[in-house]
């Protein structure tokens, strides 16, 4: 990757080595603040975001800390919060939109795909749009439809965003941080299944550029790949392939757009099987996009077809049946048996 | 009141459709245009002058623009022949700190604000998918392709406006707002209404001007309204006005007194101004396959530009400022034909630079393949 490090906010002042013990939720409202605090630009927009601190309370606090200026609890209308978002960017502001739920997107997502991702190439580089929206995403919470949906695909496919997702707390602290310093238009896809359990959070230096994917699991026999909520589904994968001998290497994407594939290729070099897993549904997804490329790629070292586990090409169902629906360790071991015994 | 098309009538209210001049340009206000004379009042003989100049000067620019297009110099027309008193009333009642954001068809907004008309061909010939500076021409925002998208993003800069502290500070010389121009076809998109939901929420300092030109290409104003639009202003909780937007005057007066009140932070107002688009929707249609001719006749004897030059006559304005304007759009349209061939395809690198502020890697490495692909045939062009 070659991306310029400003995307790392330098510290005010000299960093003073500090570690916390957060949930994702709470990691990322450290974030938030944290952004708000380095730069006076920076506004939160959204629905229930401000006495109430968001559905998820993601926001908890800032309405308190920084006031209604600064937090504003918007009318209830996606395309309105990221036409405004994007008003207010060329003003010089740089908003970070909330949007309740996954399934809520699309009312925005004209003002998303047609104004916010080309606003920039239109005016030939004479504006920058550093606007980030917020997505909560994903199954496993046992929620009513349009509330569990993984709709990064759509956003990955538009020339001028970026997509990026973290699925532990420490990278929801750091990448919060700089998808908000980025200049360009930040779709920032938050597993909320994830929002709860908590993880070590290293307050002083971030580690990993926005845009890197990362190996999180060392191994050997076959290289896994996802992102979100996913990974944590990839680990425990490994953990029970180790048990009958089986060695995973777990890589978290990290970035949905652009993706980097350094680490992949390397990891597939190394082990010459490719497992990519999604909740999204598989065809067109961005599971296939990483096939596809990695194929390309690194067709002379694979030992097999890259295969991809995701959810189904459907509607996401009702809740009673989401664990039928969305792929499990157990999944994720019958593609690497597959993908072994080819 | 205008005709329209539609089989069932629309309905309309009493009317108090703003009006200084009537058709024959005869100064006789209407009773509803009381309280917007004090900003009549404002105006100089030499603003008549420059309010006629600017018409004839983009009725030429129109003609001769409609005219490249047929000869295959521009992919695309959007004519505003008929609707020049609307715009250019309108954009003579902002100040140098306002912001404008056009839909695709305020061409003379734009002169007025500064931009070469030649910048705008640029778009509709096929080398940029902009064309302009905003803030280097007089914070006109570039034209928006999507209807009503560009309400919501005036809206956002109004709000930031208010964020700045740059409006609503009681001097009329600096404070700021904003107009964006829509029409009657984009007052049924969802963005417009958002828009006018948040900038009634957060009371931002600026005016919806709605040209209502009777058509959405094929499809009247009927079809998307049975009610006046203005009205729906009362519903989103700000004050609404209809103009009569062939009076340049009237068109003048009523967003001079809704920007001071933008200014001035008394929130936003719609102004629906009722115009008629005289020609094609853009030069892709055929209006006579969609339209009565006794409706196009009954405004074209409401022509905005013949209205005014009467009143200009009644003042006795001389002869000779009149024929100095035609010509000077007659050297405007040809100085503009002139420069409009001169206008080059960019480089391919256009396709790529500017996508993303900070390098993507995926269109870093498309950019460099494209080049190699193209310099690997003999003779290809760099």
């Amino acid at each position: 990757m070659s991306m310029p490090d400003t995307t790392t906010p330098p510290p005010e002042t000299a960093p003073a080595p500090s570690t916390a013990t957060l949930p994702m939720a709470k990691a990322l409202n450290k974030g938030l603040r944290q952004a708000m605090l380095n730069d006076p630009k920076v506004l939160m927009m959204g629905e229930d975001i401000g006495p109430l601190g968001g559905v998820f309370r993601v926001t908890e606090g800032l309405h308190a800390e920084f006031g209604e200026k600064r937090v504003l609890d918007t009318p209830l209308a996606e395309s309105g919060i990221i036409g405004t978002a994007i008003g207010l960017a060329m003003r010089g502001y740089r908003p970070v939109c909330e949007i309740q739920f996954d399934g809520f997107v699309f009312p925005g997502f004209d003002q998303i795909t047609s104004q916010l991702a080309r606003m920039r190439n239109r005016h030939e580089g004479g504006v920058i749009m550093p606007v980030v929206v917020r997505i909560p995403y994903g199954g496993h919470i046992g929620s009513i439809e349009h509330h569990q949906e993984s709709p990064e695909a759509y956003f990955a496919h538009t020339p001028g965003l970026r997509v990026v997702s973290p699925s532990n707390p420490h990278d929801a602290y750091w990448m919060m941080q700089e998808a908000i310093a980025s200049d360009d238009p930040v779709i920032f896809f938050e597993p909320k299944s994830r929002y709860w359990p908590k993880g070590e959070v290293d307050l002083s230096i971030s580690g990993t550029p926005l845009h890197a994917s990362k190996v999180v699991r060392t191994g050997t026999s076959v290289t896994v790949v996802g992102h979100g909520a996913m990974v944590s589904v990839l680990l425990q994968a490994a953990e029970l392939a180790a048990a009958e001998g089986i060695s995973l290497e777990v890589i978290d994407l990290r970035s949905i757009s652009p993706i980097d594939y350094a680490p992949i290729l390397e990891s597939v070099h190394k082990t010459g099987h490719l497992v990519v897993a999604q909740e999204a549904a598989g065809f067109v997804s961005v599971g296939s996009e990483i096939a596809a490329t990695v194929t390309e790629r690194a067709f002379y070292s694979l030992e097999a077809p890259v295969l991809r586990v995701s959810g189904f090409d459907t509607p996401f169902p009702p809740a009673a049946v989401e664990t039928h629906f969305l792929p499990s360790p157990d999944r994720v071991l019958e593609a690497v048996d597959r993908a072994l015994a080819f | 009141m205008p005709v329209t098309s539609n089989d069932a009538p629309v309905r309309t209210l009493a009317s108090p459709t703003v009006q200084l001049l009537a058709t024959d340009g005869t100064f006789a206000p209407s009773e509803s245009a009381a309280e917007f004379l004090p900003y009549f009042d404002r105006l100089t003989e030499a603003d008549y002058r420059a309010f006629y100049r600017d018409m004839v000067v983009v009725r030429k620019f129109d003609t001769e623009a409609a005219n490249l297009q047929r000869q295959g110099q521009l992919a695309l027309w959007v004519p505003s022949h008929g609707q020049e008193a609307a715009q250019v009333g309108s954009a003579h009642a902002t100040r140098p700190q306002d912001h404008v954001f056009p839909s695709y068809r305020e061409h003379v907004v734009g002169m007025i604000r500064g931009l070469d008309m030649v910048d705008i061909l640029r778009m509709l010939r096929g080398v940029t998918l902009g064309g302009w500076v905003p803030e280097e021409h007089g914070n006109f925002h570039l034209y928006t392709l999507v209807l009503a998208s560009q309400t919501l993003h005036a809206t956002g800069y109004a709000m930031g406006m208010q964020l700045d502290g740059a409006t609503a500070t009681g001097n009329p010389e600096t404070d700021q707002a904003v107009i964006v121009y829509y029409g009657d076809g984009a007052s049924s998109q969802g963005d417009a209404n958002e828009a006018l939901v948040f900038a009634a929420s957060y009371q931002t300092p600026q005016v919806f001007f709605m040209q209502n030109n009777h058509w959405a290409i094929s499809v009247p104003v009927s079809r998307q309204s049975r009610s006046p639009l203005y009205l729906r202003a009362g519903g989103f909780g700000m004050p609404g006005i209809q103009v009569d937007g062939n009076d340049v005057l009237a068109s003048y007066a009523v967003t001079a007194k809704a920007m001071d009140d933008a200014r001035a932070g008394h929130g936003p107002s719609l102004i629906e101004a009722l115009t008629y688009r005289v020609g094609a929707h853009t030069t892709a249609d055929d209006p006579t396959k969609y339209r009565d001719p006794e409706e196009l006749a009954y405004w074209v004897a409401r022509d905005p530009i013949v209205r005014f030059r009467s009143y200009l006559e009644g003042l006795g304005i001389e002869r000779e400022f009149l024929d100095s304007v035609d010509e000077e759009a007659a050297d405007h349209a040809a100085d503009v034909r002139r420069r409009a061939l001169e206008i080059t395809a960019p480089d391919r690198s256009v396709i790529f630079d500017n996508v993303y502020a900070e390098p993507h890697p995926l269109v870093v490495e498309q950019k460099a393949w494209l080049d190699a692909y193209e310099t690997s045939f003999d003779g290809s062009e760099s």
